[in-house]
């Protein structure tokens, strides 16, 4: 009875967050976009931003996706801001969800730094190049670019499998030289599980793409990271995700250096996002045990798609 | 080539709860000057160099114009306008963006330490690489 009474509050809830984080304030959004953002006080967007921010932390953990992958293509989509800056924004959110994340998924020994180090040199490297070939393209190529691969992206959520204990048979030559293996507690089941990962080189090239998108885009990367990790190279699902989220730290870092120098950084869009994202993701944390994944995920991949497909329109000078 | 393989244990290594200790600090200390010294703008404590009406003139501009415009020079310019509010929120993000190189800076003799001589190139090289972003050196534009 109780069980069923929270489910209800909770899908409530969720209807009202949808509802007022995304049609009213993404109407204004639009409307405001028209109207170059005159008639506002100061304070109106870095609110409207935060509320917004807020409602997507909430459904980046409900829908287990990182809080950059929503930002970038909504925030460009339906607010008045230039792309440049929107990138910049989307990278420190990105960084800040990885930096909080990181050191207690590292000392849980969830996060694996054997794994993370050679994996985040190349993509960290590769955030470089695509943060300069990014910001040295002009917008509506990068908004084109932007608005397929956020529609590539709800494709792999839609399609993408994951496997919790993928099936390793033997560790390939250059994991073994570098050590890449270890051990974790499963917390449900009290289990000892020894892992190993193979497809190394392979996964290692698939982290220069990874690195110059998430650069490029200002996208954050764990949409990417853990189908890599977890499915092509073999790392537990709970090692895959947890080393993806700290490995955007270090991948997002670098590409924020270069956003930042550039001058992509305004404040007054970056601290109300920071604080909506984690204010949000505190309260999605918390909504989790009640939640039902499939439809929170399916709300997901349809605003990205829509907010995709309105990224894609954008770059033809349509939208 | 490695020739012993340590057993790996349930417990984070030495180099890794060293990592986590630094960035967990790393991040407290970046995000609660960010967030002090955003109210400190916000609040117009101290005058930002563009008035906060102003601010919604410019981010609908693409970057370049917007440096021009508000006359900003990119790159470490920052500094030398941190008596401004609005620029003085730049103290705080360079602190959580500058955290992962100081972490692995500290693991390096960990690594050495253990003859993890691999590793401890590795992130000899990503100091680097990271070190090269934060230099301002990489510059482009539209």
């Amino acid at each position: 009875m109780l069980k069923k009474w929270k489910g209800a509050l909770f899908a409530k809830l969720i209807m009202l967050l949808f509802l007022l984080g995304s049609s009213p304030v993404m109407a204004a959004a639009e409307e405001a976009v028209v109207s170059r953002s005159q008639g506002h006080p100061w304070w109106f967007w870095p609110l409207v931003l935060l509320v917004v921010t807020f409602v997507m932390g909430v459904f980046a953990v409900l829908g287990g996706v990182g809080g950059g992958v929503l930002f970038v293509p909504i925030i460009s989509g339906f607010f008045p801001f230039h792309l440049d800056f929107v990138r910049g924004a989307g990278l420190l959110v990105a960084l800040c969800g990885a930096l909080a994340a990181g050191p207690g998924l590292l000392k849980m020994n969830l996060a694996s730094l054997r794994l993370a180090i050679p994996v985040a040199l190349i993509a960290s490297s590769c955030a470089i190049i695509g943060a300069m070939i990014g910001l040295a393209l002009p917008t509506n190529i990068v908004q084109i670019s932007l608005g397929a691969t956020i529609i590539g992206i709800c494709l792999l959520m839609l399609s993408a499998k994951k496997s919790t204990l993928p099936d390793v048979p033997k560790a390939d030559r250059v994991s073994s030289a570098l050590r890449i293996y270890g051990v974790y507690r499963e917390r449900s089941t009290g289990q000892v599980i020894d892992w190993k990962v193979h497809r190394t080189p392979l996964g290692l090239c698939l982290f220069i793409i990874i690195g110059v998108m998430a650069g490029m885009f200002g996208l954050g990367a764990g949409w990417a990271n853990v189908p890599v990790l977890n499915l092509l190279m073999g790392a537990p699902l709970k090692i895959s995700v947890a080393t993806s989220k700290f490995l955007l730290s270090i991948t997002d870092t670098s590409a924020a250096w270069i956003y930042m120098h550039q001058g992509c950084v305004i404040p007054m869009m970056v601290v109300p996002s920071l604080v909506g994202i984690m204010l949000g993701s505190f309260v999605g944390v918390r909504l989790l045990a009640v939640a039902k994944p499939t439809i929170i995920r399916w709300m997901v991949i349809i605003i990205l798609a829509f907010a995709g497909g309105k990224a894609l329109l954008k770059g033809l000078g349509i939208g | 080539m490695m020739t012993d393989k340590p057993k790996p244990t349930v417990e984070a290594g030495p180099e890794q709860l060293r990592y986590a200790s630094i960035l967990e600090k790393g991040m407290y200390i970046g995000l609660s000057i960010l967030f002090i010294t955003f109210a400190i703008y916000a609040l117009r404590i101290l005058d930002p160099y563009i008035p906060h009406e102003n601010v919604s003139n410019y981010w609908a501009m693409n970057v370049h114009d917007y440096l021009e415009h508000a006359n900003i020079k990119p790159g470490w310019a920052w500094l030398a306008m941190l008596g401004y509010g609005d620029f003085m929120n730049f103290i705080g993000i360079s602190i959580l963006a500058g955290t992962t190189m100081i972490c692995y800076l500290a693991i390096i003799p960990i690594l050495l330490k253990s003859k993890d001589k691999i590793y401890a190139v590795l992130a000899a090289l990503e100091v680097i690489i990271l070190g090269l972003a934060a230099s301002g050196i990489l510059t482009v534009g539209h």
